[in-house]
């Protein structure tokens, strides 16, 4: 098994309270997602044994959904918000700034495995523009010099 | 835990006696169950449940003039009376907590600070109804809301809010709080519905609609956030003192997201009427052009609402006086932009947005956005051709009106209003092989 005892306990405890086993499957990819990083077809199998769904049903749905990632990536995740509100606040200028910074393209995953860069739709942080939602965290008010340091921090975060 | 850095209005709603949705919201006590009982609430649904009828909750709703702050605008107590009385099925409330129209950034607000104002919304609509289980739906990347609704749920059924047997009453209410997967579709009432029954987030056909056969096929209310945090203030207060705030017909306050080129972007609580121009220039909201720069334009109800003109924006927020302008009230999104943007670029993040977040479930969104997008950026790129601003007319045209859900209007009407409103500038594009103004927002 990848998913831990605590996940599936996790997973177990949401189950219970919905009238009908089937709406199991989106809190499940999510303690799956918070836990790996991403979620797949070895995944959605434990999930089926878990929740007692079938493993196409998972899939169908796990599919549809952007939020989990479908292959492992980075270790930390940058979601840039390129929507409008982002965007009128220089989010186009941060792209091309950690690019540079990174040394790789949008889309693309640092040599040491340690940063994804992507561009997401809006998070809702259209007020406190612009942002990087860095894994489960938010960054929000970003300027560049508080873009640099979050890296150089990431960086050197040893765990 | 994370606390959104956002500026508020607070202090101006502790204040004003007709504000509610932000008095307390700069205070972090708040979230506490404990502070929340001793400004006074649950309250309301106390008293619900000490003995005013289903009837009567949904009668002073309905007086109270309250209308649905997700978009639509439709009156929360009349779609609350649609659920047939007679029904023998489990009725379902679920609270609209998808936040995902761009632009719109306030019902995390409250979910983050004042997240027990939702709970005490969600069951007094539940109690109207008849419901025993209600949800929440909370956009999945809104960690930090979604940590905040569980604790606060949990706090409500150790206290005795939530659960069996309520304050002695006999009414028992269940809480879940669910989580989404990253998609805007799942914001519109059946896609969501979809989504918690674990299905793929596309929307459904209506008829039937969600108050007759919504969640497991059963009478379902979906509200939003804001909206359902109204409800135990129009309960405390009366309908008539709602009924006073705002105008003729826009009843009650609003929340309002500011975002893009002012000074003070944040969220913003206003009685409803309240002018377009101050608060973009009004120093206590926001303060004004970024950099003293000229306004060219404002959207003034999230990304799916048509543009306003510098000179339209002397103009109340409220339903009736925006759809005079042509444009929507919409979620309360304010974006505004200035000189240096082009409207091809806004239009081409627009489209681009649209595109992605078509569930597919209908031909002429699921193509026409993707043409659309294909034509909007191949004219941002200088390759536009001369008749293509007629062709995105006519995909326009058979696009509006003609799909299952809103999706498809709401990609189409800010495409519409711009080529309407600025003409010149996508002419000068196509015949300039390049932008009128370069749109070059440097990250400071
Ligand atoms: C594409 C689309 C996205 C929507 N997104 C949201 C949303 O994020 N939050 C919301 O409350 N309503 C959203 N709505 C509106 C809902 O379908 C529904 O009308 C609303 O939740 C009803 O609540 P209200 O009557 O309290 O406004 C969306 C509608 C469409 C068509
Ligand atoms: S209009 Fe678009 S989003 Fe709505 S049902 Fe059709 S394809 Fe799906």
């Amino acid at each position: 098994m990848i998913l831990t005892e605590k996940s599936i306990a996790e997973i177990k405890e949401k189950a219970v309270h919905y009238p009908v086993k089937k709406s199991a499957i989106l809190p499940a990819l999510t303690v799956a997602y918070r836990q790996v990083g991403h979620v797949d077809e070895v995944i959605y199998k434990e999930i089926s044994k878990i929740i007692d769904v079938p493993t196409l049903e998972i899939a169908e749905a796990a599919t549809f959904y952007t939020m989990f990632p479908k292959k492992p990536r980075g270790k930390y995740l940058l979601q840039v918000c390129n929507n409008i509100s982002c965007a009128l606040r220089g989010s186009d200028s941060m792209i091309a700034h950690l690019e540079n910074k990174l040394d790789i393209k949008l889309g693309e995953t640092t040599e040491d495995n340690m940063f994804t860069l992507i561009g997401v739709e809006c998070l809702g942080s259209c007020s406190t523009a612009p942002m990087i939602q860095v894994n489960l965290d938010y960054h929000e008010n970003l300027d560049k010099k508080k873009v640099d340091s979050l890296i150089d921090e990431l960086k050197a975060k040893k765990d | 835990m994370h606390y959104s850095p956002v500026i508020t209005n607070a202090e101006i709603a502790a204040k004003d006696k007709d504000l509610h949705l932000f008095q307390y919201v700069e205070d972090p006590k708040q979230c506490e169950v404990e502070t929340f009982v001793s400004r006074g609430g649950y309250k309301a649904w106390k008293a619900v449940l000490d003995g005013i009828s289903k009837e009567d909750v949904i009668e002073t709703v309905k007086k109270s003039g309250l209308r649905g702050r997700g978009g639509a605008g439709f009156p929360t107590g009349l779609k609350w009376s649609f659920v047939p009385k007679d029904s023998p099925k489990a009725r379902y409330l679920v609270c609209n907590a998808d936040e995902s129209e761009p632009g719109t950034c306030k019902d995390r607000v409250i979910m983050e600070r004042d997240p027990h104002a939702i709970i005490e919304g969600m069951a007094i609509a539940s109690y109207a109804i008849d419901c025993h289980l209600m949800f929440i739906y909370i956009r999945g990347e809104f960690t930090h809301c979604i940590e905040k609704m569980e604790t606060a749920m949990k706090e409500a059924y150790e206290k005795g809010h939530l659960g069996k047997n309520i304050y002695g009453s006999g009414y028992d209410l269940e809480m879940i709080v669910h989580t989404g997967g990253g998609a805007y579709i799942c914001g519109e009432e059946t896609a969501l519905l979809n989504s918690i029954e674990g299905e793929r987030g596309q929307s459904r056909m209506r008829p039937p609609f969600p108050a007759i056969e919504g969640l497991y096929a059963c009478p379902t209310i979906v509200n939003n956030v804001e909206s359902l945090a109204a409800v135990p203030h129009i309960i405390n207060r009366g309908a008539e003192w709602y009924a006073s705030i705002g105008t003729e017909k826009s009843k009650g306050s609003k929340l309002f997201s500011l975002s893009g080129h002012v000074n003070r972007p944040g969220n913003y609580e206003v009685p409803l009427g309240f002018n377009l121009k101050d608060m973009i220039y009004d120093p206590a909201y926001g303060g004004g052009m970024l950099d003293g720069k000229k306004l060219k334009g404002v959207i003034p109800g999230g990304a799916s609402t048509p543009f306003l003109l510098p000179d339209m924006i002397d103009v109340a927020l409220d339903y009736e006086a925006l759809q005079e302008k042509d444009s929507m009230l919409g979620s309360g999104a304010i974006i505004v932009f200035n000189e240096d943007t082009c409207i091809v670029w806004v239009i081409k993040k627009l489209i681009h947005f649209f595109r992605h977040e078509s569930c597919g479930k209908c031909t002429p969104c699921r193509e026409g956005t993707g043409w659309l997008e294909q034509m909007i950026n191949r004219i941002e790129a200088g390759q536009g051709q001369p008749g293509d601003l007629e062709k995105i007319e006519e995909v326009c045209g058979n696009i509006l009106g003609r799909t299952i859900c809103p999706l498809g209007d709401a990609a189409v009407m800010p495409i519409q209003s711009a080529l309407r409103l600025y003409r010149d500038e996508w002419q000068y594009h196509i015949d300039h092989k390049e932008c009128m103004v370069k749109s070059n927002f440097e990250l400071k």
